[in-house]
């Protein structure tokens, strides 16, 4: 099916099979292979991307659902600059390990701060809970995540 | 895993959908969020022939009241859900439920028809449904039907729908001065499926609770309301006869997060917790 939607801010159009869902799509078609698969069922939360503003998980999404929708993934958050400062953090802060889980865990922590200015630590964890990292207990994403909000808030 | 291969159409209207789902039969399977769907098709439990997405239908859309009722259109997601101010007026227990259903970045994409239609004895909505003695409202190519919540959870993943009806909408009393409700899930991780779960609804009147209704939900293989214990509750009978009682309401089952018994001890944990909250003048009595 010929879909056109789109990505980071580029049109794109498309011929993609019914069962592609977007994350493959974006993988595979767009070669933007920032977005990542883990469980492909929802759970891990390794595959959250933007889609029309909000954040969705990527493997519960068909590319076809996406036609006509507006998708922004982890290549287009970083290269505009969005997330920079939460980037860093995460670096600076060694929110990081493997990476398998930070493009999903930045994509999340951004709704978050954006829905949220001043989180909680309680409410950053709520929020990232669909979110698994197996590398760091999250300590260090919490922290990062805390101390984004307050440099943005002190920003303000 | 990967789906398997399957045709897809986007319905543009009702109409287009009721004649889609009739043509096509058991063949073909609703998408509305795909919050559900998708994970089925992606570990090949469902392998439909075809998909209509119904998605955007502006018939299922909208959260509106008449004089009598709250009326919430099948496609509503769970994030608009939790963000209505007249579901925070009219069926709190809605607004206070929808935080504990998985993950934000799947309530932005699942809907409340969605999850009634695909009735998982462990989703929250189904057992508020219940809770809130609502109507569940249908449309086939013979028309409108509607009926109640308690009438339309028939077991596992089993609803009265027939096979070319759309569930459409969800109706719900307004609410009514001394309307209380209380909602509890016990669950290891937040986001996980309950491994027990309550969503109550009652008014006060006189100081005392009635109209009680308790749904309860991963008990059993499907949302289960606990009358017996909600009667006693009514009744004065108190929070130990009422917990007791469940034991004839429910039919715990097991599974790997939890074994029977350790659920009617769970479901008696949440009926203390939640009956104590919505009264607590019956928590110094019990």
């Amino acid at each position: 099916m010929n879909i056109t939607l789109t990505v980071n801010g580029e049109t794109v159009t498309a011929d993609v099979l019914p069962r592609t869902h977007l994350v493959d799509f974006l993988r595979e078609h767009l070669e933007l292979t920032g977005s990542h698969l883990g469980c492909e069922h929802g759970v891990c939360g390794a595959c959250t991307i933007r889609l029309d503003g909000a954040i969705v998980r990527g493997c519960l999404v068909l590319a076809v659902q996406a036609d006509g929708g507006v998708v922004e993934t982890i290549e287009g958050l970083s290269d505009s600059g969005e997330i920079a400062d939460l980037q860093a953090a995460f670096i600076a802060r060694n929110a990081l390990q493997c990476g398998f889980c930070t493009p999903g865990m930045l994509m999340a922590a951004q709704d978050l701060l954006l829905h949220n200015a001043t989180p909680t630590r309680e409410e950053i964890r709520e929020h990232i809970s669909g979110n698994y990292c197996r590398c760091t207990g999250y300590q260090a994403i919490v922290d990062a995540v805390e101390t984004t909000a307050k440099q943005r808030a002190r920003a303000q | 895993m990967k789906a398997s291969a399957f045709d897809y159409v986007r319905a543009k209207s009702l109409p287009e959908a009721l004649d889609l789902l009739a043509r096509h039969g058991e063949a073909a399977k609703l998408l509305a969020g795909g919050q559900s769907l998708l994970p089925a098709l992606n570990l090949r439990l469902s392998a439909p022939e075809i998909l209509i997405d119904i998605s955007h239908l502006p018939e299922l859309r909208g959260i509106s009241t008449t004089a009598t009722s709250l009326r919430i259109g099948a496609l509503t997601r769970h994030v608009e859900l939790q963000n209505a101010a007249l579901v925070a007026e009219h069926a709190p227990v809605l607004t206070q439920a929808i935080g504990h259903v998985a993950h934000a970045a799947i309530r932005s994409r699942g809907t409340i028809g969605g999850s009634l239609a695909n009735a998982d004895p462990a989703a929250e909505l189904p057992a508020c449904a219940l809770a809130l003695h609502a109507r569940i409202v249908m449309q086939s190519p013979r028309g409108e039907r509607v009926i109640a919540a308690d009438d339309f959870f028939t077991g596992l993943f089993a609803t009265a729908l027939l096979p070319d009806e759309i569930l459409t909408a969800v109706e719900i009393n307004l609410a009514q001065p001394g309307d209380v409700h209380g909602f509890g899930e016990l669950a290891r991780r937040s986001g996980d499926y309950a491994i027990v779960g309550l969503a109550a609804q009652g008014r006060v009147q006189n100081g005392k609770l009635a109209a009680l209704r308790l749904g309860y939900f991963s008990i059993g293989t499907k949302a289960t309301l606990a009358t017996k214990a909600a009667a006693i509750l009514t009744a004065g009978g108190g929070i130990e006869a009422a917990a007791a009682a469940l034991a004839d309401d429910l039919e715990p089952h097991d599974d790997l997060q939890a074994d029977a018994a350790t659920r009617l001890h769970l479901a008696r944990v949440l009926l203390r917790r939640v009956i104590s909250g919505m009264m607590p003048s019956l928590k110094a009595a019990a």
